[in-house]
């Protein structure tokens, strides 16, 4: 499979979208974790990135910088939690886009354990504490192994998501342990994590996006 | 909720114009970066720099401490939430005069990143030496084991007040560190929250309180605390309040303390006053020595309704700097 620096563009664009259109969901999560503010954060974020692909990013044939703009343009909008977080992931992922305006499934890979990797590495999360990680490592370890089996990232990518939600759904079980709302202990019971579920929306996002870049 | 503003996307910008507007002879906006506020007075070489910083929506924290004897630079963030490493690097270079700058501010996974990421930035681009203090006053927010995990809420303004007077004082890096370090370790607040306050940019209220409840122990962001119950009287919540913080910091008959009740945003002075009638009344009672107060909102969280007791123990060094002049915008001490 081949997927183009416009599509990459395409899939940022989506994931603008989709935040506007999640945005009081996501809100509403963390009224109940939180302050309340995580959808409000996301969408300044990803506003903030949207300028950029309307801008500077227009004709970036170039996925590592795009990748990279992406990443710091998000980070110096909002800061909180989620900015030197998804910050890393762009930038460490950028390193499998360098110099290439045309990726492989293999180039796709690779960048989405960087940009999981590096999230870990920054937030110090673990699988149970009720964060993104929840979404994340289940993601991660899902791609690790059915990338190596099939060489097929579009079907890997597609157990990838269906890993994450389950990870996702996993985090109403559990009650917090970092962040704000770890200080909630059993009150956080049965609400989802809204940085869990918004990291599983943008991979889902990735993965429509590159299903339809197929298609076309 | 009502809320004077004019676009809910754009309060932070217009608040940090006016107050810089405001107050032209204490405070200037970076042109590298409009989230970055330094001093308007020029330090002296060999000063160590301090930097506080955090969300916006505490004001006057953090931005009405920049000034003599306080901090002399302050990086600014989203509403409740911290701000990204670009406006604290931006300020660190500026107040950094050659004796490096430290940095002040509150335990929350976001600020430990953002002013962590600054922090390399500074020593790795520009060879700046930083160093950090975490402030973890908040007693209901962790159990005494674990108190390293606690936020931090009104007691940064001791420990502000501590870094900022050492600092002036012509302390080194490292002792300015070490005496922040102390007054840290040597604050506790409990608080109360009576009514919720709403983001500008959704206007729901962040968590819910029948008419007649209060919670003790609720978070500076509207986190939810460790009790939910009926409100009681004044000197009742406040004896809980005490009781609370010398439970976690025992304090011996004869020893010096700073008390702050500050208000959350939407409480009266009136009602300020009244709690802090009782936290004498308690601390006399035990021979414990009230050697300075400060009474008023100096730490919010918009319009929330309840309050905080800070009490900081003071040996003799901390004294010192508690007395330390300082003259900012929003806190003037002679």
């Amino acid at each position: 499979m081949k997927i183009t620096a416009e599509e990459i563009k395409v899939f940022l664009k989506n994931v603008v979208t989709m935040i506007e259109e999640e945005k009081d969901y996501l809100c509403e999560l963390d009224r109940k974790l939180g302050d309340g503010d995580h959808g409000v954060t996301m969408s300044i974020g990803w506003q903030a990135v949207n300028e950029k692909l309307e801008g500077d990013l227009k004709e970036e044939q170039d996925c590592g910088k795009i990748s990279i703009v992406t990443g710091r343009t998000f980070l110096s909008a909002v800061g909180s939690s989620v900015g030197p977080l998804y910050a890393t992931g762009f930038m460490r992922g950028a390193k499998a886009f360098q110099g290439k305006s045309e990726l492989s499934g293999e180039d796709l890979k690779d960048f989405w354990i960087a940009f999981i990797e590096g999230i870990k590495e920054r937030g110090k999360a673990e699988v149970g504490d009720k964060t993104m990680i929840d979404t994340l490592q289940p993601a991660l370890e899902s791609l690790q192994s059915n990338f190596g089996k099939s060489n097929d990232f579009l079907s890997a990518f597609e157990s990838v998501v269906q890993a994450a939600e389950k990870g996702m759904e996993s985090t109403k079980d559990i009650l917090s342990k970092r962040g704000r709302s770890s200080r909630l202990g059993e009150r956080s019971l049965g609400t989802i994590d809204p940085g869990a579920a918004s990291s599983f929306m943008i991979l889902k996002t990735f993965l429509t996006t590159i299903k339809s870049a197929q298609v076309a | 909720m009502k809320k004077l503003i004019n676009n809910p996307t754009k309060v932070v910008e217009e608040m940090i114009e006016g107050y810089v507007k405001a107050y032209p002879n204490h405070v200037r906006q970076l042109t590298e970066n409009e989230r970055a506020l330094v001093t308007a007075k020029e330090t002296r070489e060999g000063k160590v720099g301090v930097l506080i910083g955090g969300g916006s929506g505490h004001e006057p924290a953090f931005i009405g401490y920049v000034g003599d004897g306080m901090a002399d630079g302050v990086a600014v963030g989203n509403i409740f939430a911290s701000p990204p490493p670009d406006p604290i690097l931006e300020a660190t270079k500026v107040i950094d005069k050659g004796e490096g700058v430290i940095y002040v501010y509150g335990n929350y996974a976001g600020d430990v990143m953002n002013f962590g990421m600054a922090a390399e930035l500074a020593d790795l681009e520009s060879g700046i030496r930083v160093g950090s203090v975490l402030v973890t006053d908040d007693v209901a927010s962790a159990p005494k084991e674990e108190k390293e995990k606690r936020r931090g809420i009104a007691g940064e303004f001791f420990v502000t007040k501590a870094a900022g007077a050492a600092a002036d004082k012509g302390y080194n890096l490292d002792d300015v560190v070490r005496v922040a370090q102390k007054a840290n370790d040597y604050t506790r607040t409990m608080g109360v929250g009576l009514t919720p306050c709403s983001l500008p940019q959704t206007g729901k209220p962040s968590f819910v309180l029948a008419e007649n409840e209060m919670e003790i122990g609720l978070g500076h962001h509207g986190e939810p605390g460790i009790e939910k119950g009926d409100l009681q009287p004044a000197d009742q919540v406040v004896d809980r309040l005490v009781h609370d913080i010398l439970m976690d910091m025992p304090i011996d008959s004869g020893e010096k303390v700073a008390v702050l009740v500050n208000g959350l945003g939407s409480t009266t002075n009136m009602e300020l006053y009244i709690m802090f009638r009782r936290v004498e009344q308690i601390l006399s009672e035990k021979g414990i020595e009230i050697h300075r107060s400060y009474v008023g909102s100096y730490s919010t969280s918009l319009e929330m309704g309840g309050a905080s007791v800070t009490i900081t123990k003071l040996d003799e060094e901390l004294a010192a700097f508690i007395d330390h002049p300082a003259d900012c915008p929003m806190y003037v001490q002679k």
